[in-house]
């Protein structure tokens, strides 16, 4: 601290040498910086649950707290993608029904066709009231004509006073909007993460160094989070050390082992395929069984109903719930190392969660465009079953949200605080056995993520699914905070927080990438209804682009023509590889620099000509420069150490 | 923000704002935090700039710093006296130090000055068979401890004379994923 203040006085001292430009410069910055850190206290504040993930912080450490920081920016993602389809797609159509500002709505006559007729059921007259639980749960009935789903939106444009609101292009440049924004959100947040690891790639550092002088996690002031830290430490030390002799064997390993292994590898690899395409088939058929099923009238009213309608949603859980477990037995099998073992689980794991979703959908449009026997002919699409195709596959993911939120709040409260009473209170062996449960993150995150692709996927076709995600994933905040904190031990073997993050939005990523491929279909190549929703009088969804290029002036028009043609997207395309390869090769140069750097130090240090005190200062400097290579700058070092690299 | 508050003078407080990381009130919180740990001894009025300084007994049954395994080596490293007690002054500092908007570069530095047990200026094996010891409660064998201790210093050792010095250190240090998140004490 005394130095410190030496190194204020001194930089004080100079200030009064410095021109009146400098000094003012000097002091408005101080003084700058001093108003942002006030305002970033205040506004620390708003931070959600910034005590809560404290606490979790302080009792199980920064793998398991990561999760929960996810599971907030989940929250506040699909907020803000709420707003955004509030504000431009629900708000407009809302302000009409209240005659505010005005307001009117233009709709276009429909045109009498086939096509065009659409009667949902709206639950008129004396219904039982389970059949208002049963449309709740599934999004039929009175729920379908709510502003919840796209069918709702049957409206071609809003006049608020004088200015016309073109509702369609306001809807599909809502969807792109809400897709880009999560796009970039995630991966700015990314970004830090990726750079570490492209860079240290070279340095495998899931190593000793980093456990041993960065493995205590220093937040930790619990007892009991203390101790399993250091067990976990210890255990993690452990299985290093294991590796090390596994990998030592695994490189002595002679032929015959090695086409063992290998034959055994590849038969396990085809056999799990061959689950995946067990379940994939078994969705498929479900998907289409319980489409049939569930439009049939006569069956409208029972209960046998909502379960034909959950079906698919089961199998998928179910799907879900039993790979994992099968690939995590078959694993031990391949003899990977450990590490390997838990990345190929973990991949295997996120295949089965995103392509399940995948596979429903694929189904779901086999059936939208069944077009045997000429049911298609008049519309593009089999107009007889549905009507309103987007609002069924809104309905699909409605029902896929809820039944997710139900089955996590399930097993929270039957299976997790039973096995605990049981465990703390029955002595027997078998139960001592089952033991507590863990808190396994990766199976936690992989089921938020799965949520959250719905929700992208769904947002389109149900603009007020993202208000139920955000309810849904603040309730499940709360719920896995009390069964954390009441159930469950911190797992033995613990994530750590950097890779993990990292690992959390790389997933998440690929899930919202996968939502591109459903979405683009459904927008540019199935024809929209043309019974309901706001793209009635179009062809496609996208035609409301084109149509609104139409209207531009000329110059506008024929600008954006060009970019989107051959002659501009095919050099552009060049231009993006070059500057790509570019930044690659600087980084190899980079790596090659600190290599050359390194093997310099270690010259310098056998150098009998220069003495140790310019020894050290060669050294230290040579090291600055190596680590500047990955921009690091540094004041307060040099502050610090200013008797050293002074001259 | 306008608060009339007597413990420390304006000076004072913009001085600690400029040499830590923290704000005025954390400043004050930090004052209060260190007073109630011995109410008897240190004064409410520092003005003028008593010299008061709490023993490492106190310091280290401070909640924070409780579990940690290296709490006393934590307190030495910024104990201007060497016997570990710290004044208000190493106080703030050391939390300033640990806290979350410290940068890689400071943190390093005590780290190095933390897991140096000797004092020495270097990393040797001894140190680094004290470190894992605190760390895993001595659970380890002697082989498992030693493997271990080779294995670092073949990936940290630069300049090949078999221990840490700062600078090898501090490019492992910059390296190692977990660091910033791990090295920081909330406060």
């Amino acid at each position: 601290m005394a130095e410190k203040r030496r190194a204020r006085d001194y930089q004080q001292a100079e200030t009064e040498r410095l021109s009146r430009w400098e000094k003012w410069r000097r002091t408005s910055s101080k003084s700058l910086k001093k108003a942002l850190s006030e305002v970033k206290g205040l506004s620390s504040y708003l931070v959600l649950w910034r005590r809560d993930i404290r606490s979790i912080e302080g009792k199980f450490g920064t793998g398991i707290q990561s999760y929960f920081s996810f599971l907030r920016f989940l929250v506040l993602l699909n907020f803000i993608i709420f707003i955004l389809m509030f504000s431009f797609v629900i708000l407009p159509t809302i302000i009409p029904t209240f005659g505010l500002f005005n307001s009117t709505i233009a709709y276009i006559p429909p045109k009498n066709d086939i096509c065009t007729i659409y009667k949902p059921s709206g639950n008129k007259g004396l219904v039982y009231f389970y059949t208002y639980l049963k449309d709740l749960l599934s999004g039929t009935g009175f729920l379908e004509v709510t502003s919840l789903f796209y069918g709702y939106y049957s409206i071609d444009a809003v006049w608020i006073s004088i200015m016309r609101y073109n509702l369609p292009l306001a809807y599909l440049l809502a969807t792109f909007a809400y897709l880009a924004l999560s796009f970039l959100w995630i991966v700015k947040r990314s970004v830090e993460g990726f750079k570490h690891n492209l860079v240290h790639d070279a340095d495998p550092f899931q190593s000793y160094c980093n456990k041993v002088f960065a493995g205590w996690d220093f937040c930790i002031t619990d007892p009991n989070a203390a101790r399993l830290k250091h067990r976990s430490l210890q255990y993690e030390l452990q299985m290093d050390l294991q590796e090390e002799k596994l990998k030592q064997k695994i490189a002595e390993r002679r032929m015959e082992e090695k086409l063992r292994i290998y034959s055994l590898r590849i038969f396990i690899n085809i056999f799990v395929i061959a689950i995946l395409s067990g379940c994939f088939y078994s969705i498929y058929r479900v998907t289409v069984f319980s489409q049939e099923n569930s439009n049939d009238i006569g069956n409208a009213n029972s209960q046998v109903n909502l379960l034909v309608q959950y079906l698919p949603s089961m199998v998928i859980t179910l799907a879900n719930f039993i790979a994992p477990l099968i690939f995590a037995f078959l694993i031990k099998f391949e003899e990977y190392t450990p590490a390997f073992e838990i990345k190929l689980t973990l991949l295997r794991c996120v295949f089965v969660r995103l392509a399940n979703i995948g596979v429903l959908l694929f189904s779901l449009w086999s059936q939208i465009s069944d077009c045997g026997s000429d049911k298609c002919k008049p519309c593009g699409y089999n107009y007889k079953l549905y009507p309103c195709w987007e609002s069924d596959v809104g309905q699909e993911m409605y029902k896929l949200m809820i039944f997710d939120f139900i089955v996590i709040l399930a097993v929270a409260l039957f299976a997790d605080f039973p096995r605990k009473l049981l465990v703390t209170h029955c002595s027997c062996k078998l139960v001592q056995w089952f033991g507590h449960k863990e808190f396994e993150i990766s199976d936690n995150v992989l089921e938020i993520i799965y949520g959250q692709t719905i929700c992208f996927i769904g947002t389109f076709f149900s603009p007020l699914l993202p208000a139920i995600a955000t309810i849904k994933y603040f309730i499940i905040f709360y719920v896995k905070k009390i069964v954390l904190i009441h159930t469950r031990k911190p797992a033995a073997r613990p994530i750590r927080a950097s890779s993990s993050n990292f690992f959390f939005l790389v997933v998440l990523l690929i899930g919202l990438l996968l939502a591109f491929v459903p979405l683009g279909f459904s927008i540019a190549r199935i024809p929209s209804s043309k019974a309901c929703g706001p793209f009635r009088n179009f062809n496609t969804s996208w035609e409301v682009i084109p149509d609104t290029i139409l209207q531009f002036p000329t110059g506008l028009q024929q600008f954006l023509f060009g970019i989107s043609s051959e002659a501009f997207a095919v050099p552009f395309f060049v231009i993006l590889c070059i500057i790509m390869f570019y930044v690659i090769a600087l980084a190899r140069a980079h790596k090659r620099v600190v290599e050359q750097l390194r093997e310099q130090l270690v010259l310098v240090r056998s150098d009998p000509t220069l003495d140790s005190h310019n020894k050290e200062n060669f050294r230290v400097e040579l090291i600055f420069l190596g680590t500047s290579c990955n921009c690091n700058k540094v004041w307060l070092y040099q502050a610090t150490h200013m008797q050293e690299m002074c001259p | 923000m306008g608060n009339k508050q007597t413990i420390f003078t304006d000076e004072q407080l913009d001085a600690y704002q400029d040499c830590t990381f923290f704000t005025r009130k954390e400043i004050l919180r930090l004052h209060g935090r260190y007073y109630e740990m011995a109410p008897n001894v240190v004064p409410m009025d520092y003005t003028k700039d008593p010299d008061v300084k709490l023993p490492m007994q106190l310091i280290i049954n401070m909640p924070e710093l409780k579990e940690n395994p290296f709490k006393e080596r934590i307190v030495s490293s910024f104990s201007e006296d060497g016997e570990g007690s710290l004044s208000f002054n190493d106080f703030v500092d050391m939390f300033s130090v640990l806290s979350e908007m410290a940068p890689r570069e400071l943190k390093a530095i005590y780290a190095f000055k933390i897991y140096d047990f000797n004092t020495d200026n270097f990393i040797c094996k001894a140190d680094l068979e004290k470190t894992l010891n605190k760390l895993t409660k001595e659970e380890l064998t002697e082989e498992e401890i030693t493997l271990v201790c080779e294995k670092v210093i073949e990936e940290a050792d630069m300049d090949g004379d078999g221990k840490l010095g700062f600078a090898d250190f501090e490019n492992m240090i910059s390296k190692a994923p977990d660091f910033l998140s791990t090295f920081h004490i909330r406060i």
